[in-house]
């Protein structure tokens, strides 16, 4: 089993440990609505060393990330971050990640822990372009710093001007004199920063934002992390992404750039656009009581239709919803459909998505 | 430490069982409540419903996961605590004073077959 950078920190914080993709990670130290409640209301700190880190680097390094990421990397920025997909040729995803373009030869993958080692064999196994792709996931530690106030936070902390970083962009900057890399980005719905750094700097900072923080902080762990994305419908690879779902299935086209450079499994896209989807992930609102669980049957008058992706009691709102991945034309708005719960048949509507509206900091 | 009541009979799977005036209460143990967390729904039975020994009669679900809840004993249900349809959160805050079901046992002699308090503590260990 790894361990992060912070193991023993979370361990002195009586944290609750689980194993999540062969990293013994935090669950939650106090409660997970605690800590859920925290982030929506104030702010707080996610340990994300697990998430694996790959270097692009060379003359194609810009072609080659093209090439196997759905969204057009040709468009970036400098200092800018772009959210997409890794596909396999039949469209199925491979993972989903971040892409920081670092300069015009350096790009940055973020990927899922649970992938690492699957991410990056498929890239090498794609890398036929004269640039050098390297797994820097060891490395690299990262803390994710979410909420209304993270920005209050973390601004004593810093020179760097933190209200001229944009939401998506990154910087090079100094957290209390030790280099690291923020970027506004994250995984809650919620303003907020992604801090990565090498293995001592992340150890002090984490120590010392929860410091600094004082009561408007709270270390959080992997369990508000999935009912915080859920309510605002980010994906979670394994649930709403798998190798057997396209990103249009899942409802994320926006995270795919048809009208650019070719890309692995661009073409199978571009005929589902044109054909439209057999199926896609809605929202469902439990009319019964019980709580929706991924993996769950959804039926309509007796015939399967499909099936749920995440489910939860939203902390924030407090109603019993789920994304699910339903057949058409039984995904249309206000659709009753029933959920196998435990061999029970319970009923539920199709409703938007999106169950808490996110705060982001645009400009 | 979680707590353990004296007195009471245990499972291993963590439930405990009460008996007053012949009657058996059921419920899960501060163990089983602190490991599953803060507990958002208890699917109840109803009564007159017949519950067997080692059997799930209930499942809990904690925020992250459904759990089954496993009858200790072989009975009727005669009366299901309704509090917990609304309010499940109960069973975080005193588990043993919170049972699920009172149920009317068909053989006693079950009771036997549970852990007491002490034995109980040893699993919790």
């Amino acid at each position: 089993m790894k361990k992060t950078v912070l193991y023993d920190a979370h361990v002195a914080l009586n944290a609750k440990m689980v194993d999540f993709a062969g990293f013994m990670m935090p669950i939650s130290y106090s409660s997970i609505t605690e800590e859920h409640n925290y982030v929506r209301e104030k702010a707080g700190l996610f340990d994300v060393s697990h998430m694996g880190e790959f270097y692009v680097k060379g003359k194609e390094a810009e072609q080659f990330v093209d090439y196997i990421f759905t969204n057009d990397v040709t468009k970036m920025e400098k200092g800018q971050v772009l959210y997409g997909m890794m596909l396999y040729p039949n469209g199925g995803v491979v993972d989903d990640l971040l892409v920081y373009k670092v300069k015009h030869d350096f790009f940055i993958m973020v990927v899922n822990a649970s992938n690492i080692d699957k991410d990056f064999a498929w890239a090498t196994s794609q890398n036929t372009f004269d640039c050098l792709l390297t797994n820097e996931s060891d490395l690299v530690a990262e803390i994710a710093l979410q909420g209304p106030l993270a920005e209050k936070i973390l601004q004593p902390l810093t020179d760097f001007n933190l209200s001229e970083l944009q939401f998506f962009t990154f910087a090079n900057m100094k957290i209390l004199w030790k280099k690291v890399v923020v970027s506004r980005t994250g995984y809650t719905g919620e303003d907020g920063f992604e801090i990565y750094g090498d293995h001592d700097t992340i150890r002090t900072l984490w120590n010392e934002i929860l410091d600094f923080g004082k009561e408007n902080i709270t270390p959080c762990g992997l369990g508000c992390r999935d009912t915080l994305r859920f309510e605002v419908a980010l994906p979670l690879y394994g649930n709403e992404l798998t190798q057997d779902i396209t990103p249009l299935e899942a409802g994320y086209g926006f995270a795919v750039s048809l009208d650019s450079g070719d890309f692995i499994g661009k073409d199978v896209l571009v005929k589902q656009k044109k054909e439209k989807t057999t199926r896609r992930i809605v929202g469902l609102e439990l009319i019964d009581k019980g709580i929706i669980r991924h993996g769950y049957k959804v039926y309509h008058e007796g015939l399967l239709v499909g099936e749920i992706t995440t489910g939860y009691k939203s902390p924030s709102t407090g109603e019993t919803v789920a994304m699910a991945m339903i057949d058409r034309p039984y995904d249309k708005l206000g659709t009753n459909l029933e959920v196998d719960i435990r061999g029970k048949m319970k009923q539920a509507i199709v409703r938007n998505r999106k169950f808490y509206e996110k705060s982001y900091k645009t400009k | 430490m979680s707590k353990i009541v004296k007195g009471l009979y245990y499972t291993n799977t963590h439930e405990w069982v009460k008996v007053e005036n012949g009657f058996a209460y059921i419920g899960i143990t501060d163990y089983a409540q602190e490991s599953l967390g803060e507990i958002v729904f208890v699917e109840l039975p109803e009564e007159d419903d017949s519950v067997e020994a080692g059997i799930e009669f209930s499942a809990i679900e904690s925020v992250k996961a459904a759990s089954d809840i496993l009858s200790p004993i072989t009975g009727i249900v005669v009366v299901v605590n309704d509090d917990l349809e609304d309010s499940p959160e109960l069973i975080n805050e005193d588990p043993y004073e919170n049972w699920i079901i009172k149920v009317e046992m068909e053989d006693a002699s079950e009771l036997n077959k549970l852990l007491s308090a002490e034995e109980y503590e040893e699993i919790c260990e």
